[in-house]
């Protein structure tokens, strides 16, 4: 870990609803232009880690540290004020509405005088093309263009434009790539890149172990609610991460019990296990 | 159209309405509906005064009447819920003025404050309920329809002892919401001020893009701090409000209020917003396709009398234009989502 001071950290963070255990002892820390991959599979606890991350739950016990100082995010914007983006699988984009008008909801430029106060669609549109070219996507062009015409890559890069333009220090960004082919996933991928060299700390989320190779600095495997594996770039292998993410060695032992039936049922695999 | 793109990166913001704008909007498709229709009128109306001022006063008077409610209702649209209560919110209004105002002989304006009370009472409810349960907007507001109905009819018995009532308004009051000018209402010139208002909200002001948000995507747009219960809540009092405020303009137009709920109301604004271009599932819509909608109902409703179409044939002419309205929209949206920018001048 370097020496500087992590923007984000979790100390021994357990969260709990009622009686369910979801989150065991996370301790995790990102510094700027530092990119921590969260690999983890489904139902590893992934979702409820980002959740509080960004301020939607509160731990259970432990403690969120950011810039140094304990830190409690009462509520989702909240937590956003505090410079901390999260962006979903889908980018959280409205389909049928105008690039310009995405990249500014909620916060609207106006021109004009009240009551006749109105949305200043030509400064919208203007910045929201500068910005998401800034990320390096040339293709768009003209602020007006609807959002649902744009590919799930593009839309992935808007919400992070918008995030990096409104001042967030830590983007979170939830399975970007899980629902996109692989040339959009390596458009996100060098987005994700271009976030990093501005000095964002990023938490990219992902359970596909190619895209958190090629833009993780840091790499945690999450299992059960429980940090498996924590480790710097270079020290692990692709396979040897994709086999703790499944569990380590349930996964081999999976591996051995199916050759074994095979072996002894004429080569049919056994029924699946519910 | 050229293929090239631009040479500068940012393409320079267009201004002004062009042709290709104004074809990818979902406001082309209620337009050309319109000029179908009144064309088609009209060819076969020639002779039958369709083009002549009673003719024309006719369908427009309708069509304010039922306009001045259509817009609200496809705010509600467009922010993805559904008020079908404005069918007992009328008459709530309407029995409102004429028992205050003809029973009691209150000033008119303390019977139309009280009507829009009324109305902004009943759309809380709405929307308190709609944004603080699961329940779907449509059965809401179906219950508080019929709720509704029926306290107005209990409540006109009980102060008046009739279910209908009468009223004459001041003649500076019958001028201002019930006069008439060249045949035209008030309730027309009414009308064009709330249309202006309405557009400047949805597509002018800041706000309006919120309401296009809730249709189309509640959680991202709870996420970018947008006020989205407050919002439904104010929605859902516009639309009851509009609904109330019409049953005044009726009265003070017609001197009589009955409490008997308007359930054809409820099928024309809905289908005014639906042949205007609102997206049924929300998110996409425009103020002037809906007042070309209601303007193509009011026309095939109510001016087939000044024209050598079967009256009768009316209803099957709604229905018909319903059902190429809801593909068309698909279609709009297609071409309005699928739209480059290399398209652009």
């Amino acid at each position: 870990m370097s020496d500087k001071q992590p923007v984000l950290e979790l100390r021994n963070v357990d969260k709990s609803f009622g009686p369910i255990d979801v989150l065991h002892e996370i301790s995790l820390k990102v510094g700027e232009g530092e990119v921590l991959c969260l690999l983890g599979d489904n139902g590893a606890g992934k979702s409820t880690l980002i959740k509080t991350l960004a301020g939607v739950h509160q731990p259970t016990r432990g403690e969120i540290i950011m810039d140094g100082a304990p830190t409690t995010f009462s509520s989702p914007r909240e937590a956003q004020e505090r410079g901390i983006a999260t962006v979903h699988q889908f980018g959280g984009t409205y389909p049928l509405m105008s690039i310009g008008h995405n990249f500014f909801m909620g916060v609207e430029p106006t021109k004009g005088f009240w009551p006749f106060k109105v949305y200043d669609r030509e400064k919208a549109n203007r910045i929201a093309v500068e910005e998401v070219q800034k990320m390096g996507i040339t293709r768009i062009t003209d602020g007006d263009r609807l959002v649902g015409g744009l590919s799930g890559g593009e839309r992935q890069s808007l919400a992070i434009a918008r995030a990096v333009y409104f001042g967030a220090r830590v983007l979170i960004l939830d399975e970007p790539t899980a629902a996109l082919g692989v040339k959009q996933a390596a458009h996100v991928l060098r987005i994700v890149n271009e976030a990093k060299r501005r000095g964002l700390a990023v938490i990219f989320i992902t359970h596909q172990v190619m895209h958190a190779m090629a833009v993780g600095d840091h790499f945690a495997v999450l299992i059960r609610g429980a940090i498996a594996a924590d480790f710097r770039k270079g020290d692990k292998t692709r396979e040897e991460i994709a086999d703790l993410m499944a569990g380590g060695e349930s996964m081999a032992d999976l591996e051995a019990n199916i050759e074994g039936y095979m072996e002894s049922h004429e080569g049919h695999v056994p029924p699946p296990v519910h | 159209m050229t293929d090239t793109t631009t040479d500068s990166n940012v393409a320079p913001a267009s201004g002004g309405i062009s042709l290709a704008e104004f074809f990818r909007s979902p406001a082309a498709g209620a337009f050309m509906g319109f000029v179908v229709v009144f064309v088609v009128f009209a060819i076969f109306g020639f002779s039958r005064n369709f083009l002549s001022i009673p003719g024309i006063t006719t369908w427009v008077n309708f069509a304010s009447l039922v306009g001045i409610i259509a817009i609200p209702v496809g705010f509600l649209m467009i922010a993805g819920e559904l008020d079908i209560s404005t069918g007992a919110v009328l008459p709530a209004g309407a029995m409102t003025v004429a028992i205050l105002c003809g029973h009691y002989e209150l000033p008119v304006l303390v019977g139309i404050l009280g009507a829009l009370c009324v109305g902004a009472l009943v759309g809380f409810i709405n929307g308190f309920i709609v944004t603080r349960t699961e329940v779907p907007s449509f059965i809401v507001t179906l219950a508080t329809l019929f709720a509704v109905a029926g306290l107005t009819l209990y409540l006109s018995i009980l102060f008046i002892n009739n279910t209908n009532s009468f009223y004459h308004a001041p003649d500076w009051a019958k001028a201002l919401f019930g006069g008439k000018v060249f045949g035209f209402n008030s309730s027309v010139f009414w009308w064009i001020a709330l249309v202006t208002a309405f557009y400047f909200f949805l597509h002018k002001s800041p706000k309006g893009a919120w309401v296009f948000a809730l249709g189309g995507d509640q959680e991202s747009a709870r996420n970018a701090g947008i006020p989205v219960r407050g919002l439904k809540i104010g929605l859902f009092m516009l639309c009851s409000i509009c609904a109330a405020f019409a049953g005044a303009l009726q009265v003070i137009t017609f001197n009589s209020a009955t409490s008997q709920a308007n359930f054809g109301l409820i099928f024309n604004t809905i289908i005014s917003v639906v042949v205007g271009g609102v997206l049924l599932t929300g998110g996409f819509g425009t103020v002037m396709g809906i007042v070309f909608g209601v303007l193509t109902l009011a026309i095939v409703t109510q001016a087939i009398g000044f024209t050598e179409i079967d009256r009768n044939l009316s209803f099957l002419i709604i229905g018909v234009m319903l059902l190429i309205a809801v593909l068309m929209n698909d279609t709009f949206r297609n071409l309005a989502t699928s739209w480059s920018t290399s398209k652009k001048k």
